[in-house]
């Protein structure tokens, strides 16, 4: 079985995120960049599956300008056996990447496609359910664990309130969760030897898919900041401030 | 104008952050038709019939809807759509609403791919017919989003807009008898936290334990308080990452989001991560021993010391 992985680059998760002056976007100049944490474990996940000897195949997918080869290089040094970047503008919707994404399925033919659950800059959380209902598919969201077998997947899902567990007919469409695994670092040898995997370039234009939005940005702006208030220095104080001053407790 | 809620519920009670996503749909555009899908749900229907703002409640009741699979709904909710598929030009809904919940975050992007439009996630706040605020890399940033798709598809965050009443309406029920059911998927089982206390992201008092607490077994501590106070409990991702307690207790930006009138972090430092899910509360308190840890920026009233002697100290004068 053949899984494919989607990826993407995004602003490193230890990075203080800064709104530009002019608030058109936040600031991404000279920011590191990595692979989206949710990312990271849809790989991993991918690479385990290989070594447990269920899939015999992990392609890796990457949306945007040529500067996603990195990360693109950084899944294949963890394990993934080549690589695709479908160049297009960096940030397309999710309706574009997932459109993209489907072209891609339908030439791949995975049995298994693997998602982080979101990306952290956009925090959106839909490609996966829109590229399963673009193939009409059936999708398993948030996975906290996966097993496949006679061709279906079993996945536990974290949902409010606690986990659910469902069946899937592949091919299928899978979101991870924080919790699904640990990913590994690549060790040094693995990052040489990624650097002779496989990576392909392909147009989005090439495979039919128009990017355009009818999504426009307008603005950027900090988030309204919280005043520190006041520290107490006893519990007596505290209830009395919660009392009598802020009056949320009777 | 007219916009479609699709409700959420456990097949028997309506989910209180429905009050909330139709009180973000009054302000997109009435009428309002809410529609009730699951397995031996009428009474729900009849509980959303009696919401004053609902103007029409439609009733899908069928196996194939019980669990609320993605797969089902989602082509539920598109016949309601664009019923003989002409497009999102000519739909019969301008706008879709569900809550920003796993089971609307789960749903709603499908909807919108099998319409051909984009869907705005975690709305948290409507500023004309086409514009929209959200949060984005992790609450740090708030975009301003103007969508000119044809059937806006949006999540919405419940704690953004005030609940509207659950009373004074008559509406009424309008059965779907149409069932939507992959093969491809199966439901097998779900394993739900029974909590006699109110769920986290409704209640009006939330008390989280982070880190500090050093064990699950400490947090028996929280809910002995949290008892006292009709309160949910809630967790850091540090504790739920250390295995004190389970995941669905999470509060924070891979979490869940909170607004409570009155939120107590016990031992919690204040990542980013965490403030982001609930600095929107009315009043927070902070316990910790570091009087440098970032969530005493945030806090209205912070004490600095041992969360052990604290904790059952203010149990005791409540």
């Amino acid at each position: 079985m053949k899984i494919l992985v989607a990826v993407k680059r995004v602003i490193d998760y230890n990075v203080k995120v800064r709104v530009k002056a002019d608030q058109s976007n936040v600031d991404l100049n000279n920011v590191k960049m990595a692979l989206n944490p949710f990312c990271e474990i849809a790989v991993e996940e991918a690479v385990r599956l290989k070594e447990q000897g269920v899939a015999t195949e992990v392609v890796v997918v990457s949306i945007g300008s040529k500067s996603c080869q990195e990360q693109l290089r950084n899944a294949l040094a963890l394990g993934c056996d080549r690589a695709i970047q479908v160049e297009s503008e960096d940030g397309p919707d999710s309706l574009s990447v997932a459109r993209i994404l489907a072209k891609v399925a339908e030439s791949e033919e995975p049995g298994l496609i693997l998602l982080g659950k979101q990306a952290i800059d956009s925090d959106n959380n839909q490609t996966g359910q829109m590229l399963a209902a673009l193939l009409d598919r059936p999708q398993a969201t948030f996975a906290s664990e996966i097993k496949v077998e006679d061709g279906k997947a079993l996945v536990t899902r974290e949902i409010d309130g606690g986990l659910q567990t469902l069946r899937l007919t592949l091919p299928a469409v899978v979101t991870t969760d924080l919790r699904l695994n640990e990913p590994r670092f690549a060790s040094l040898p693995n990052i040489m030897k990624a650097k002779r995997k496989p990576l392909e370039v392909k147009l989005a234009d090439d495979l039919g898919v128009n990017v355009s939005s009818n999504l426009k940005l307008i603005s950027v702006e900090e988030p309204a900041q919280r005043q520190a208030g006041i520290k107490v220095s006893s519990v007596d104080e505290l209830v009395e401030k919660l009392r009598n001053e802020a009056k949320v407790i009777a | 104008m007219s916009t479609l809620v699709l409700i959420e519920h456990d097949n028997r009670t309506l989910s209180p952050i429905s009050l909330n996503v139709l009180s973000a749909a009054k302000q997109i555009g009435k009428p309002i038709t809410a529609l009730v899908a699951g397995a031996g749900c009428a009474d729900v229907a009849n509980q959303v019939a009696k919401i004053a703002d609902v103007d029409l409640v439609l009733l899908a009741d069928s196996v194939a809807y019980e669990h609320q699979v993605a797969e089902n709904v989602s082509k539920l909710l598109l016949e309601q759509i664009d019923p003989d598929n002409k497009g999102a030009d000519v739909a019969r809904f301008s706008n879709l609403l569900a809550a920003s919940t796993t089971t609307g975050k789960n749903v709603l992007p499908r909807v919108a791919a099998l319409l051909g439009v984009n869907q705005l996630s975690d709305v948290m706040s409507i500023e004309s017919e086409g514009r929209f605020k959200r949060a984005i890399y992790a609450g740090n940033a708030i975009a301003t989003v103007e969508s000119c798709d044809a059937v806006k598809v949006m999540t919405v965050r419940g704690t953004a807009f005030d609940a509207i009443s659950a009373e004074g309406g008559s509406a009424q029920i309008e059965q779907v008898s149409s069932v939507h059911s992959s093969g491809d998927i199966e439901f097998i089982e779900e394993s739900l936290a029974v909590s006699e206390r109110p769920e986290l992201t409704a209640a009006t008092t939330v008390v989280s334990g982070g880190r500090g607490l050093a064990n699950g077994e400490n947090f028996n501590m929280l809910y002995s308080l949290a008892d006292k106070l009709g309160a949910a409990v809630g967790a850091s991702r540090a504790a739920v990452d250390a295995g004190f307690v389970p995941n669905d207790m999470q509060v924070g930006q891979t979490g869940k989001m909170v607004a409570p009138e009155l939120y107590i972090a016990v031992g919690i430092s204040g990542a980013i991560q965490h403030l982001a899910g609930m600095k929107d509360s009315k009043v927070i308190v902070a316990i910790n021993k570091d009087e440098e840890a970032p969530i005493f920026q945030v806090a209205d009233y912070g004490v600095v010391g041992d969360l052990f002697e604290l904790v059952p100290e203010i149990e005791k004068q409540i």
